[in-house]
């Protein structure tokens, strides 16, 4: 499947993705909770620029946890992580599983925050906002208090909102598990048009094998009891992928293979 | 029409459904019973006890007719405005440094958890102490008479505006409180973009309460200092119409007092309506 052999202005496959330049790096990371609990145990992965990489892993596999680490919200016991670019304020962005937007903000307020804790004025950066708005279709929304929103559109502002300082990587903590299917299929498809665009680097936790394949060219797959990385299965399959690739036999293929790793995975977990 | 409801229940919401009209009407008669059936009983009130103080032929120190009350209230205006204008200057005061007090401990507190250790049982020792037992030594150590006051009425008032604050600056969403982490936010920015406007709920109910309190706390105050002159508030004038036996001043005093209360926490209200009817649950109308 792979073929990096040839010199073409997009490769695709394993060769092209190792030459991209590395973003960040975890070497030997663990993390212990309380006494003796193992959250995280001997991590190591290179992210490197474009790079769309999910955890999949059953709950307790450390796959949050990780992400946590990486957005120095909590800092290792052991190993380090390290930028290999620099690290400006802005290069970083987070979405949660639940949207976690300020009530009492209307939808461009929330959107402004990023730019808010940097000190900008919202004047100098209402076109980026109005840009991140119009990426996830709710530029006619700008006005709107999120209490006037569905779920799937207060999840879009929280896109929006970790979309708009064009950050070097976004963290998605199963941003879409509280959602309904067809929102989800949605939003998994506009997803990819949006990192396309700005052009990110995405880490997305998640416990669906489906959407894991579907959306991401590096799959780590993860094993609980203690938390670790067990196998790394790549999806080769170009962007942009469309509705067509989930009907696919390669996306079939690809899904039993994840399910696979999975299954294993919960077996060393137990 | 029966027909097609029975065969087509789909199309039901655009005939007229019995219960949503019934709904509909419920609403309305609430809406009216809200303000005419509080009038009704004031009326009827009023009119019972005319008849009672008629019948019994009971005399006016005893029991004044509301008649009598209403012509005390317009002969004595204007001692008793002045009263008024003096208890509402002494409450205003303390609510506002109760305000200024309250949420100014509370964002200290949040700011630290040793100061808010170190601190808050104290809080808590000056709430649950009746302010009648604190007062006569206040008066005794401050010479002021109407600082004395403004003191007393605060003690009083404070405490629900410190407590809700502190408890809602505290209930910021965590996961929001992860967000502004992420990016990079600075203490005062955590300050005032998520805990103040996270607690203004809390801080607005805490007010109401502090409201009615800080008129408590005045007239108790006053009760207490004691002494009368020209700046004596309505709680004095009850006091001193007592010794004299004028029970229709106490009457059109205390009706004074009472309306004031009402008037504040109306005021409070709205001032809370008003700044949560955008966003807060407890403003919202609910749709369905």
């Amino acid at each position: 499947m792979a073929d990096g052999s040839e010199a073409s202005p997009a490769p695709v496959g394993e060769d092209a993705m190792l030459s991209r330049p590395k973003l960040l790096s975890m070497s030997h990371v663990d993390k212990i909770f309380g006494r003796d609990v193992v959250a995280l145990k001997d991590m190591n992965l290179d992210v490197r620029v474009g790079d769309f990489i999910s955890l999949l892993g059953p709950s307790g596999c450390g796959k949050s946890t990780a992400l946590r680490l990486i957005s120095d919200l909590i800092h290792p016991t052991g190993g380090r992580i390290k930028w290999e670019v620099e690290k400006e304020p802005g290069s970083l962005s987070v979405v949660l599983q639940e949207p976690t937007l300020m009530p009492w903000a209307t939808v461009e307020d929330n959107v402004f925050l990023p730019f808010r804790m940097q000190g900008k004025s919202k004047r100098s950066v209402i076109s980026d906002i109005e840009e991140a708005l119009a990426l996830v279709g709710l530029e006619k929304f700008h006005g709107a208090y999120p209490r006037e929103l569905s779920g799937g559109m207060k999840m879009r502002v929280s896109i929006a909102r970790a979309m708009v300082t064009h950050p070097k990587l976004i963290l998605m903590d199963e941003p879409f598990a509280a959602l309904d299917e067809i929102t989800r299929f949605k939003l998994n498809n506009d997803l990819l048009a949006m990192k396309e665009k700005i052009a990110s680097t995405v880490i997305f936790v998640t416990h669906s094998v489906f959407e894991s394949v579907f959306l991401s060219d590096r799959i780590v797959v993860m094993a609980a009891r203690p938390g670790r990385v067990i196998e790394e299965l790549t999806v080769t399959e170009p962007y942009p992928r469309t509705e067509d690739f989930r009907t696919s036999a390669d996306y079939a293929a690809h899904c039993r293979r994840a399910s696979d790793a999975l299954k294993h995975a919960m077996e060393l977990g137990q | 029409m029966t027909a097609i409801e029975q065969d087509a229940p789909a199309t039901a919401d655009l005939a007229v459904d019995p219960e949503e009209l019934a709904r509909a009407r419920r609403n309305r008669n609430e809406k009216i019973g809200q303000w005419v059936l509080p009038a009704l009983v004031v009326i009827v009130t009023i009119f019972v006890w005319d008849r009672i103080v008629a019948v019994n032929e009971l005399p006016h120190y005893i029991l004044p007719g509301p008649g009598l009350v209403v012509e005390a209230l317009i002969e004595d205006w204007g001692m008793l405005s002045d009263s008024l204008l003096v208890t509402l200057r002494i409450t205003m005061g303390a609510l506002f440094i109760a305000i200024v007090g309250g949420v100014g401990l509370a964002v200290l507190f949040t700011q630290s958890r040793w100061v808010e250790m170190s601190f808050f049982p104290y809080a808590v020792i000056l709430q649950v102490t009746p302010i009648v037992a604190i007062a006569p030594l206040i008066f005794i150590y401050v010479d002021n008479r109407m600082v004395g006051l403004l003191i007393c009425a605060w003690i009083v008032a404070f405490f629900p505006i410190l407590s809700n604050t502190t408890l809602g600056l505290n209930s910021a969403d965590h996961n929001l409180r992860d967000l502004f982490k992420v990016y990079g936010a600075t203490r005062w920015q955590k300050l005032r973009y998520l805990q103040l406007p996270s607690a203004l709920p809390y801080f607005l109910g805490g007010l109401r309460i502090a409201g009615g309190l800080s008129l408590i706390g005045a007239v108790v105050a006053e009760y207490v200092a004691g002494t009368g002159g020209n700046a004596s508030g309505l709680a004095f004038r009850i006091l001193e119409a007592s010794y004299r036996l004028n029970i229709p001043r106490m009457f059109a005093a205390l009706l004074l007092i009472a309306l004031t209360g009402v008037i504040i926490f109306a005021i409070l209200s709205l001032v809370s309506h008003l700044s949560l009817r955008k966003w807060h649950e407890s403003a919202l109308k609910r749709e369905t």
